[in-house]
């Protein structure tokens, strides 16, 4: 128990506990949060640093009209490579390690729920991440687009085991997105601290809970699709060949079934970040705090009415597509809402215009274009033109870039002392930002106008007499600016952490619970388990919270609540340390990599998987733990 | 009118053809429509936009000294809630535009004319269905069609997806495998529309181009009948000879030449490739030299494509190049 003990012993105890021990196997073993967090953000950002390059390379190309820089071969590598490492290996992973570092902190909890399969995620998706970049490295990267459309993708057509290579990489992404998804779902429902009734839940966990949920209804749809189409490459099953009864549009429809909800994937957590950044730098709480949790939950619920809007142009009946017009519009409803409260936040508040609010406006002046043109799109005879051509190219780069790229770098900005105790400069961080925004529009606007031209996307080159080569070359021109913004960003962050000065607890004057514990919180999060009576207590009890008293700090030990008011219901222990995920994911990384070949890797594979498995749920521990 | 059409076609040509491709050029009935849909919804989403920065820029400097916090909640209150109801009606008005735009665009014309599109890695294959009156034939990458008539296209794919898309005529539509799809145009006035494969079909998806050429009904008919009949027999000596080696080499496997022994089909059919514009879809203007260069190593011109490098003499090349560019 922790009653009676002064701070510094209470300190010593659940550093005893909850730290990780120095070593390389430590390491493997971590559970922490925080630590896998960091790792799994690092990742995600060297991804998008690789995806970026591949940009740049087919810039390169484009810039001029016949242009023989990369051949068509490479070429088309490069650019499923840009889009699968971009939404599969950056988009997804990167907000979803934001979560992991985040929620626990902000629901105010020692570690996120199932810390170990959370260390198994991060693992598989790295696996993942270097079974697809060093397939490129060996010039056998999948080549046949991030959506890969059978029959181009299937055995036919899709030569070697490029395909396959891809199917299993999202099969890698499946696995850990979906641990994560899991891990969220229930950290917020049963870890939060004694009184954050729903209520009282920070936005941004609002939008990750929303996007575990997201996670957890696609994820099937997209099992389903790289498992048939491995099924179909390698057993000679004919679920996508139209000669033998096969269907070509089943894949479209499976893959979009996941892949629209997916932008919600990466949206929702963005508008989650700039929800917490509006309401900080207004310097007053969120203005429509109920209208924005409902356009979160309804974004999530229209997510999956949407996806034939991506098939307008493969022949559906008509009553359908007008069905799927109706709705995809209408998600543009929540959205304005979600604008409208952002806007009346800044309204009614006293904006400080610091980096990551610099970060938010970009957002709003970017994603509103987005959200139009997207309005734009969801109109069948509208799409029927800009279909498959730069103009889509450029939709969704705002959408993406400007919606959920540009929230996260202000995020960054804002949670980074939290992260590494040190804060990023303000100078750079404008520098940044100025760079990045600007080269985004001088790179993508063009490209809407290059769309109505006639310029298809995913050609690899264009013919001189096409009027495409002047725009063309004034947007490759524009990314070396969007570069240069990103390098200024990472000199930024590499800098500030080996020296920024040092951030305190609280630097923004903050509302919500993970400011109330140092910078970098300790292992164990919180000396004691704040409680809770606002929606932003920081701000309701600037002296000092309330807190728990009566935990046990000489094991590790959280306090479940219950789903609505939370209310304590018991104290549990949380798993130690543990290699075995790690060998886990190694062991299912070689199944997975085996079964590209041989079907009979999965008979086999799924041994030291089990053995694996065996270890990670061995019970281990004192008698009175178990009892 | 064979002549002003002739000079039409100088025209483009001189021009380079700018603009031939593109949603903005539209000469087409469907195309007409769509770039009123597509200028008017602009014109709506432009405004918006315009309006929300607006209000970004009032809340970002608006005086903070005035008014006390609990007004200005309730102003919040109504201004978010009115601008709510706007995005609903603004959103409602642009999907029934977005609605009676389909409906004009699926009026029933009965078409006077169908086509039958067979996509493949990377040309297109359009076949002329026959009536009574008339034979059919088959065309490569190139189609003419008369000016104010409606054309139906049947769509088809013999490998994988692709997309046909003229902007200038109408919006794409997918030709997928084991479906039929059907687009229809009217060109509206004559002209040479250029158009492309825009759904990424593999290796050389970058040059599956084609061209529709509207012309009057007269000129249309003439073009019709020239190619419903046998290609002409050479007659120069080197045509000849070229003949002799087309039927000995091996694309008489690939490629059809009616009236010949070429009857292979896995090519486009070149019976008349030398009245074409151009040739590898749409990727070298149709001339001896050009024909020379393409059959001579159609690898480094068009990589991965699906036309083998057939060794043939100096002397052989020539003569082929000859005997391709006289099948009128």
């Amino acid at each position: 128990m922790d009653d009676g003990l002064d701070d510094a012993e209470l300190e010593r105890h659940l550093r005893q506990s909850w730290e990780t021990p120095r070593g390389i196997w430590n390491a493997l073993a971590t559970v922490d949060h925080k630590i896998i967090a960091r790792r799994y953000i690092v990742t995600a950002f060297i991804f998008l640093i690789l995806g970026g390059l591949l940009a740049v390379a087919m810039r390169i190309q484009l810039a001029r009209p016949e242009a023989r820089i990369l051949d068509p071969d490479r070429y088309n590598q490069i650019f499923t490579m840009h889009g699968s490492t971009m939404m599969f290996l950056f988009a997804v992973p990167v907000m979803e390690a934001m979560a992991i570092y985040l929620v626990p902190l902000m629901v105010g909890t020692r570690n996120i729920a199932f810390p170990r399969l959370n260390a198994f995620s991060y693992w598989i998706i790295l696996a993942g991440g270097l079974l697809l970049w060093i397939s490129f490295a060996l010039d056998a990267a999948p080549d046949v687009g991030w959506f890969a459309y059978v029959p181009l993708s299937g055995p036919e057509y899709g030569s070697g085991k490029r395909a396959d290579i891809w199917a299993q990489m999202i099969t890698f992404t499946e696995l850990s997105a979906l641990a994560v998804a899991v891990e969220i779902v229930v950290t917020v429902f049963k870890q939060r601290a004694p009184g954050m009734s729903l209520d009282r839940i920070p936005l941004l966990v609002w939008s990750m809970l929303v996007m575990a949920f997201i996670v957890i209804m696609a994820m099937p749809a997209i099992m389903f699709a790289s498992s048939t189409l491995i099924l179909d490459r390698l057993v000679e099953t004919q679920f996508y060949n139209p000669a033998a009864g096969g269907d070509a549009l089943l894949w479209q429809h499976v893959f979009w079934f996941f892949g629209h909800p997916e932008v919600y994937i990466i949206f929702l957590p963005a508008a989650g970040m700039v929800s917490t950044i509006v309401a900080t730098f207004s310097r007053r709480a969120i203005f429509g705090y109920l209208p924005l949790v409902m356009a979160f939950i309804a974004t999530g619920i229209l997510a999956f009415g949407l996806w034939v809007h991506h098939m307008f142009v493969v022949g559906l009946p008509r009553l359908g597509e007008s069905f799927f017009t109706a709705s995809s519009m209408a998600i543009a409803v929540p959205a304005g809402i979600q604008i409208f409260c952002w806007l009346a936040t800044l309204w009614l508040g006293r904006p400080v215009f610091a980096t990551p609010l610099l970060f938010v406006i970009g957002f709003i002046v970017t994603f509103v274009i987005g959200g139009l043109t997207g309005v734009m799109v969801a109109s069948v005879p509208f799409d029927t033109q800009v279909h498959d051509t730069y103009f889509v190219v450029a939709h969704f780069h705002y959408v993406l870039v400007g919606g959920a790229v540009f929230p996260l770098l202000g995020a960054i900005y804002y949670w980074f002392p939290k992260m590494t105790g040190r804060m990023m400069s303000e100078r750079l961080g404008r520098w940044a930002f100025g760079l990045i925004f600007v080269g985004f529009n001088l790179t993508f606007f063009p490209m809407h106008i290059l769309g109505l031209l006639g310029m298809p996307r995913r050609v690899y080159t264009y013919q001189p007499d096409l009027p495409w080569g002047g725009l063309n070359l004034f947007i490759s021109l524009s990314a070396l600016l969007l570069v240069s913004g990103f390098l200024v960003f990472v000199i930024d962050v590499v800098r500030a952490w080996r020296s920024g000065p040092q951030a305190g607890p609280n630097p923004w004057k903050a509302a919500t619970l993970e400011w109330a514990t140092s910078s970098p919180p300790p292992a164990y999060n919180f000396r004691r388990i704040p409680v809770v009576d606002a929606s932003d207590p920081l701000w309701m009890h600037p002296e000092e919270l309330a807190v728990t008293a009566g935990q046990r700090v000489d094991r590790r030990e959280l306090i479940v609540s219950s789903v609505v008011e939370a209310l304590p219901e018991a104290r549990e222990s949380s798993p130690r340390d543990s290699i075995w995920p790690f060998w886990a994911a190694i062991a299912t990384s070689i199944m997975l990599i085996g079964s590209i070949f041989t079907p009979w890797a999965v008979v086999w594979g799924s041994i030291p998987i089990a053995v694996c498995l065996i270890g990670w749920f061995w019970p281990k521990g004192t008698a009175e733990d178990i009892s | 009118m064979k002549r002003t059409s002739t000079l039409l076609l100088l025209a483009s040509l001189a021009s380079g053809c700018s603009g031939a491709q593109s949603a903005l050029n539209a000469e087409g009935h469907a195309a007409i429509e769509l770039k009123a849909l597509i200028v008017g919804v602009i014109f709506v989403c432009a405004a918006v936009w315009l309006l929300v920065m607006i209000a970004l820029v009032l809340a970002l400097a608006r005086r903070r000294d005035r008014d006390s916090g609990a007004i200005s909640e309730r102003k919040a209150a109504v201004a978010v809630s009115g601008a709510v109801g706007a995005t609903v009606l603004v959103i409602a008005g642009l999907t029934i535009a977005s609605f009676y735009t389909t409906r004009a665009l699926s009026e029933a014309t009965t078409p006077e004319l169908t086509i039958d599109v067979t996509a493949q890695q990377w040309w297109w294959q359009f076949t002329y269905v026959g009536s009574d009156s008339a034979g059919g034939f088959v065309t490569a990458n190139e189609i003419h069609v008369p000016v104010g008539k409606a054309v139906r296209l049947r769509l088809k794919s013999s490998d994988v997806i692709h997309s046909f898309w003229v902007p200038s005529l109408a919006g794409k539509q997918d030709l997928i495998p084991g479906r039929e799809n059907t687009l229809t145009l009217r060109a509206e006035r004559p002209g040479i529309y250029r158009g492309q494969c825009a759904e990424f079909c593999g290796l050389q998806h970058s040059h599956m181009a084609l061209f529709v050429i509207a012309e009057a009904q007269a000129d249309y008919e003439r073009w019709a009948e020239r190619q419903r009949g046998l290609g002409a027999e050479p007659r120069e000596a080197e045509a000849v000879a070229g003949k002799a080696v087309f039927m000995a080499k091996q694309c008489a496997a690939c490629h059809t030449i009616r009236g010949t022994r070429a009857l292979g089909t896995t090519g486009p059919d070149l019976s008349h490739v030398g009245s074409r514009r151009t040739i590898a879809a749409g990727l070298l203007e149709n001339t001896r030299g050009s024909l020379a260069a393409w059959i001579a190593d159609p690898q480094t011109l068009k990589p991965g494509n699906n036309m083998p490098l057939v060794p043939l003499s100096s002397d052989e090349l020539r003569q082929l190049a000859a005997y391709m560019e006289g099948l009128e």
